[in-house]
């Protein structure tokens, strides 16, 4: 068996909650390792809070064993997770499902400004014409806007 | 007890029970927007607990389930200000919000700074998601500026923050209920 095998393995399970986008897609996949039968994954967590977690590792263990190898994924809570990891074929399917995809991060984070103020793009029509309705939304990556161009509210991706 | 442990375990038990203090708003906010900001902000706290609980109980051996909810109650670390009851007291909640997200932003400087690789990369990430909760309670902080009762409980709050030892009166009815399911089923886990 080839990392390469696994890595597209991988990128069959979707997330458990944007199941448009793969695990390969969110960027949560840090390193594949396959040696003597087993294959250890490095996986990062998105949001810490995030209850998808348990099920994003335990769908890669599974994923492994179908292959026929002992699966040794390794949570790792380190900073080296952002959202500018997910891949521009991920940055596209968010879209398409009607989530935007997360600005690019910034020196100095986002501010709140920026949130109320900056030029995000309405999933459904195009417009930049969008207002912030609430920082917090339906899972701990995800922001409410609105869209004043169709008049659509939509979710999202937080930048972090 | 380890070096890391003394110095995580106040910061989780922080954030394990104010994140459970905000729960407690959950399906009572003032209106939805809150209650969804509330209830996001609570799992996310809840999170970070969870992953400083991992930090140390990696070292002492344990897990961080053991951590959380295994513990006696006067071996809990938190200060007394995150285990005031504040619900249903909107003034007073969004007071403690942005004066624990202050503070709370001095402490992971100083964590990102530690020469434990381990804590400095786990508290960095924790900053990045605390962003969203310091512009959430600096919202309100503005929102609340020129009113008298959010004002009072500042003045009544601030002197609080890092205030430990013996534990609030209302602590013991927060531990039983946190800790319930885990002392009625053997091996219950997060």
């Amino acid at each position: 068996m080839t990392e390469a095998q696994v890595w597209e393995a991988l990128a069959e399970i979707p997330d458990p909650e944007i199941p448009v986008i793969s695990l390969v897609d969110l960027g949560v996949v840090r390193d594949v390792e396959v040696g003597d039968g087993r294959v250890r994954v490095e996986f990062t967590p998105t949001f810490l809070g995030c209850p998808a977690l348990e099920v994003m590792r335990d769908a890669m263990a599974a994923k492994v064993r179908e292959l026929g190898a002992e699966p040794d994924v390794a949570v790792i809570s380190d900073d080296s997770w952002s959202t500018d990891r997910i891949t521009p074929e991920g940055r596209e399917k968010l879209r398409a499902a009607g989530l935007a995809p997360p600005a690019p991060r910034q020196p100095g984070g986002p501010r709140l400004i920026q949130l109320r103020k900056g030029a995000f793009r309405c999933p459904y029509c195009g417009s930049t014409d969008t207002t912030l309705e609430n920082i917090f939304g339906p899972t701990p990556c995800r922001s409410l806007r609105y869209c004043r161009g169709c008049k659509q509210p939509f979710e999202q991706f937080k930048t972090i | 007890m380890s070096e890391r442990a003394q110095l995580l375990l106040p910061i989780a038990d922080d954030e394990l029970v104010l994140g459970w203090r905000n729960s407690e708003w959950t399906g009572i906010a003032p209106f939805l927007e809150e209650d969804v900001a509330f209830s996001s902000i609570a799992q996310n706290e809840i999170g970070h607990a969870r992953a400083l609980y991992q930090l140390v109980a990696d070292e002492l051996g344990t897990t961080a389930d053991a951590l959380a909810f295994d513990r006696s109650p006067e071996e809990y670390q938190c200060s007394r200000f995150v285990e005031l009851l504040l619900v249903p007291d909107w003034a007073r909640t969004i007071a403690r919000h942005w004066l624990y997200e202050q503070a709370d932003a001095q402490r992971i400087e100083l964590l990102k700074a530690s020469g434990d690789p381990e804590v400095a990369g786990l508290a960095a990430k924790i900053d990045r998601e605390e962003a969203y909760h310091r512009m959430h309670a600096q919202m309100w902080h503005e929102r609340l500026a020129d009113e008298p009762r959010y004002l009072e409980a500042l003045e009544e709050l601030r002197p609080l923050v890092d205030e430990r030892g013996d534990h609030t009166s209302e602590f013991a009815a927060l531990w039983e209920e946190m800790t319930m399911v885990r002392r009625s089923v053997a091996g219950a886990t997060w």
